[in-house]
Parts: structure tokens; C-alpha cells; sequence
């Protein structure tokens, strides 16, 4: 079965004609070529689908398209501005935080979305009160970004990369 | 997967009256955990009734004193809610302990209480489960069992609950608001989900059509100081092996109530009445502590492979307590 949706990915306006089955990450690589985001285990636990809907980061494999109708999609593509790349992404470059890269674009637009928590003064599991305003050390970057698995194991520079970002950020 | 309808609901009466009236018919919240499943053919539906636009979405204070939660609010919003986070830190740190960013982003108050068991042959289609096909048998005996229950658990079905909101909202007494084709009724948290006994595929006592569009709590004001201690495999992003969400009333070194719930261990949250019994009135030394979690853990029967439950529980329960004394000292 079929439905007509209308999607925003990165600033751009796209109708489309999706099957209801397809997910959004399905319908940005298969159906628009937006490829950033990546199928890892396609079941919501490694994180390298993660894009950012409406503002926030979600993994794009366990959201139906069909359910995304009218929202605004950013994805790694989307999140540097003519020929400059985002802070976040920079500060991966910087910083060596990745190795084969297939994460990245997910560790990036999640490390953007958790940067964005982090101001609005969404608590952590990270050990602190929740009631308290958080402050994003080592620790907090960890816990926040656990959703982004990267088999490489380049996480000592993850870590360092969104210390980085958030620095720039501020 | 097979071909599916997508309808977005308008309003709670209708997605009600059309989700009942098709046996094939699910509601759609988040997806985080119905999607998952559509993938790996757990489920089958030829209609997807989406709720999420329609359910409300934020905490509203009561003129009881409680709170109002909308089943449609996600968990990373419900987490993050300055009332909740005063009120009720037990509710935001068990949230918070679950899932990861990403997946509490999307994932509702209302899907959280329905996701499924993450039980490793449930998920797998090629194995037989009571769950999920009734009267094919139980895999998990004999099998991996390290996330299976050791309380409460039947012949038929070893599987665990695995939300942690959960567990809190046992903990805090809350109460489930559902709209079904005879109107809106009212179920406490702690009789939502069953017991397995011979019928493991049903997980609540609702019907097919019932819509959770609200979670209220009760005024609680120990619940200021509450906690929810998690114990899993990995520091994050990780089921609980045993969980423990707690809130005590002390007063003049005296335990006046306590609320504690287990996460884990069993079918559903598991509400620790026996060990509330042993606090009540109780000063909470490490002996009284001690014998309210061994009280509570007395019928507990591991299956291979998760032997070290028990012990893990009880000492999760115990740890848990003496912060929760310990901060209550110090205040």
C-alpha cells in the first residue's frame, strides 16, 4: 500500500509516493539518494542511521517514512553551510574521531542533537542529580552518546571531538 | 513484511473504534519497538493507527497534588520535565537509564508501557515461543537465560519486562488512564501487566482496542528523594539483569513507608510488597535492610544460567536502600 508524503531533507522539499513499509531511513537512501546516513544493524542499536527530525536526533531505521509526513529532516549533508562543515564535523576532522567513518555521519548529527540537549538542560543517567543543570565532561559525552556504536573503536577521539565541538559551540 | 494501511488518527474515540473493530489492527506510538518487530515478523497488521499526534504530550500538575502525564510524551521529554525531575527523580533516572538518546527521543509514555519482552527467542521467529505463537513451547529453558525471570514466572514463559520507566511508575503507585470502546477507565500501574501463568502472550490485562492516553501519579512527597539503581552487562545502552527503583519515608530514624519495585526479574515490574512489610516502622539498619530484601527474594527460583539473580537482586535492593538512608542523614 502506498501513501503520498512530503518530506523536508536539508533544507529542500521532496513529495513522494513511499510504500508503507519503508522507513525514513529506507526512503533517504533508496528514494532521494541521501546516503549519510547508514544502515548498520537496521534494528535501532548501533546508531549510524541517527538524523535529525524536527529537530532532534532519532534513528531513521525504526521511524516509518509514511509517519515523517510534513516533518524537516537534516542529515549529515545538511549540516554544513556552503563548503564549511558544521563545528561538530570539524572538530571530527580535528581530532581523528573516527577510522573507517561508516559511524561518522551518524556520531555527527547525534553529537548535534545531544549538544542541543546538553543546552537545554536535559539531565543524564552519567551519575549527577537529575535535577541538577548538567555539565557535559567525559563522563556526561559518554553516557549521552552510548546510542552511536563504532566498531572501529575510535572512541577515546569521539569523545575528544564533541569535547571540542561543544567548546566552539559555546 | 507483508502490506500494511497507515492512518493517521484524529482523535482517541475514533482510533479506538477502529483499532477494536480490526482483530488485525495495531496502534502505532514511537515505532521504536512495533517497528523493530515489523521487521522481524513478530507482528503482522494490515493497519497501523497512528496515535502519536493526537495523544496529549506533557505533565500537568493535579488539584490532588499529583501529576498528569499524556501517554503520547516522550520518554526523553518526560525525563527531562522539572517537575518530574523534582518530584519524582526515581521516574527521570529510570527513563534516563534506558535505551539510548536517539530511541527515548521518539519512544512514548504509553509505547513504553507496551513494548515487548526482549527476550532473545521471542525475537526470533524460527524459535519456539509461547509468547508468541501460544502452546509452541518455551526455548528459553535450557537456553540464555541471563535476562530471565526468577519470579513469578510460569512453565510456559520465563520472559522479563524490560521497560525501567516502568518499574518507577510501580514503584510510585501510578495509575493508568485507557480509553476502550466503553470509555475511559482507570488501572493501577501494578495490576497493568500480568503474570504469565498459561496464557504468555497476553501482557496486560487490556483488550485488543484499548488506548493508554494518560500515566497519573500520586502526591508523594518522599518520592523527592528516590532513586533507581540499574545493573546491566555494559555501563550504558543496556537491559537491566536487575533493577531497583525505591522511595523511603524516614522520620525521627524511623522507616515510615517505603515503595520499591524490581525490574528484571520478573513478568512485569515487580512491586516488592514483602519487603515494604519488613521497613514499615523498622530503624534501617544494614540487618533490617538486609532481611527485607532477603523477605522479598525467598520464593525466587533462578533457571539455569541465571542462578546469580537472586543474590544479585537482593544486594542491588539492599545497596539501594542504604543511599537512600544515607541521604536522607545527610540531609
Amino acid at each position: 500500500m502506498e501513501s503520498d508524503i512530503i518530506l523536508r531533507v536539508n533544507g529542500r522539499e521532496w513529495p513522494l509516493r513511499v510504500d508503507t513499509r519503508t522507513t525514513l531511513l529506507d526512503a533517504l537512501r533508496e528514494r532521494l539518494g541521501v546516503t549519510s546516513p547508514k544502515k548498520g544493524c537496521d534494528h535501532g542499536q548501533c546508531g549510524a542511521c541517527t538524523v535529525l527530525l524536527d529537530g532532534r536526533r532519532i534513528n531513521g531505521c525504526l521511524v516509518l517514512a509514511v509517519a515523517c509526513d510534513g516533518s524537516e529532516v537534516v542529515t549529515a549533508e545538511g549540516l554544513g553551510t556552503d563548503g564549511e562543515l558544521h563545528p561538530v564535523q570539524q572538530a571530527f576532522v580535528d581530532h581523528d574521531g573516527f577510522q573507517c567513518g561508516y559511524c561518522t555521519p551518524g556520531q555527527v548529527c547525534s553529537a548535534v542533537g545531544m549538544l542541543e540537549e546538553v543546552a537545554a538542560g536535559w539531565p543524564s543517567a552519567a551519575g549527577r542529580p537529575v535535577a541538577d543543570t548538567p555539565v557535559l565532561d567525559d563522563a556526561e559525552i559518554r553516557e549521552r552518546m552510548s546510542g552511536n556504536l563504532c566498531r572501529c573503536g575510535a572512541y577515546a577521539n569521539i569523545v575528544t571531538a564533541v569535547r571540542a565541538a561543544k567548546e566552539v559551540s559555546r | 513484511m507483508n502490506p500494511f494501511d497507515y492512518r493517521r488518527a484524529e482523535d482517541a474515540a475514533g482510533a479506538v473504534a477502529t483499532v477494536a473493530a480490526d482483530p488485525r489492527a495495531m496502534f502505532l506510538g514511537g515505532g521504536t519497538n512495533l517497528v523493530d518487530h515489523l521487521k522481524l515478523g513478530i507482528v503482522d497488521p494490515d493497519l497501523l493507527v497512528d496515535v502519536t499526534r493526537l495523544l496529549p504530550d506533557g505533565v500537568e500538575p493535579l488539584p490532588d497534588g499529583g501529576v498528569r502525564i499524556g501517554a503520547g510524551m516522550r520518554n526523553s521529554d518526560l525525563a527531562a520535565d522539572p517537575l518530574i525531575r523534582r518530584r519524582y527523580p526515581v521516574l527521570s533516572q529510570a527513563l534516563l537509564s534506558g535505551a539510548s538518546g536517539q530511541l527515548r527521543n521518539a519512544a512514548t509514555t504509553g509505547g513504553n508501557l507496551l513494548q515487548r519482552t526482549r527476550c532473545v527467542y521471542f525475537q526470533d521467529v524460527t524459535m519456539a515461543c509461547n509468547k508468541r505463537r501460544p502452546g509452541s513451547g518455551c526455548s528459553a529453558f535450557g537456553g540464555y537465560t541471563r535476562y530471565h525471570a526468577i519470579l513469578g514466572a510460569s512453565e510456559h514463559c520465563i520472559a522479563t519486562h524490560p521497560s525501567d520507566m516502568a518499574v518507577a511508575l510501580s514503584a510510585l503507585d501510578a495509575t493508568v488512564v485507557v480509553q476502550g470502546t466503553d470509555g475511559e477507565r482507570r488501572v493501577a500501574m501494578t495490576e497493568l501487566h500480568r503474570l504469565p501463568g498459561d496464557a504468555p502472550e497476553r501482557d496486560t490485562v487490556l483488550r485488543h482496542g484499548d488506548l493508554i492516553t494518560a500515566v497519573e501519579l500520586p502526591d508523594l512527597p518522599f518520592a523527592a528523594r528516590s532513586r533507581y539503581r540499574k545493573v546491566r552487562d555494559r555501563a550504558s545502552y543496556a537491559f537491566a539483569l536487575v533493577s531497583v527503583a525505591a522511595a523511603v519515608d524516614l522520620s525521627d530514624g524511623v522507616i515510615r513507608e517505603a515503595r520499591i519495585a524490581l525490574g528484571g526479574v520478573a513478568h512485569k515490574p515487580w512491586r516488592a510488597t514483602r519487603a515494604e512489610a519488613e521497613l514499615r516502622g523498622a530503624r534501617p539498619t544494614e540487618e533490617t535492610l538486609r532481611a527485607a530484601a532477603e523477605a522479598e527474594l525467598a520464593e525466587a527460583r533462578p533457571v539455569e544460567g541465571n542462578e546469580f539473580k537472586p543474590t544479585l537482586a537482593r544486594n542491588t535492593l539492599v545497596a539501594t536502600l542504604r543511599d537512600l538512608v544515607e541521604e536522607e542523614r545527610t540531609r
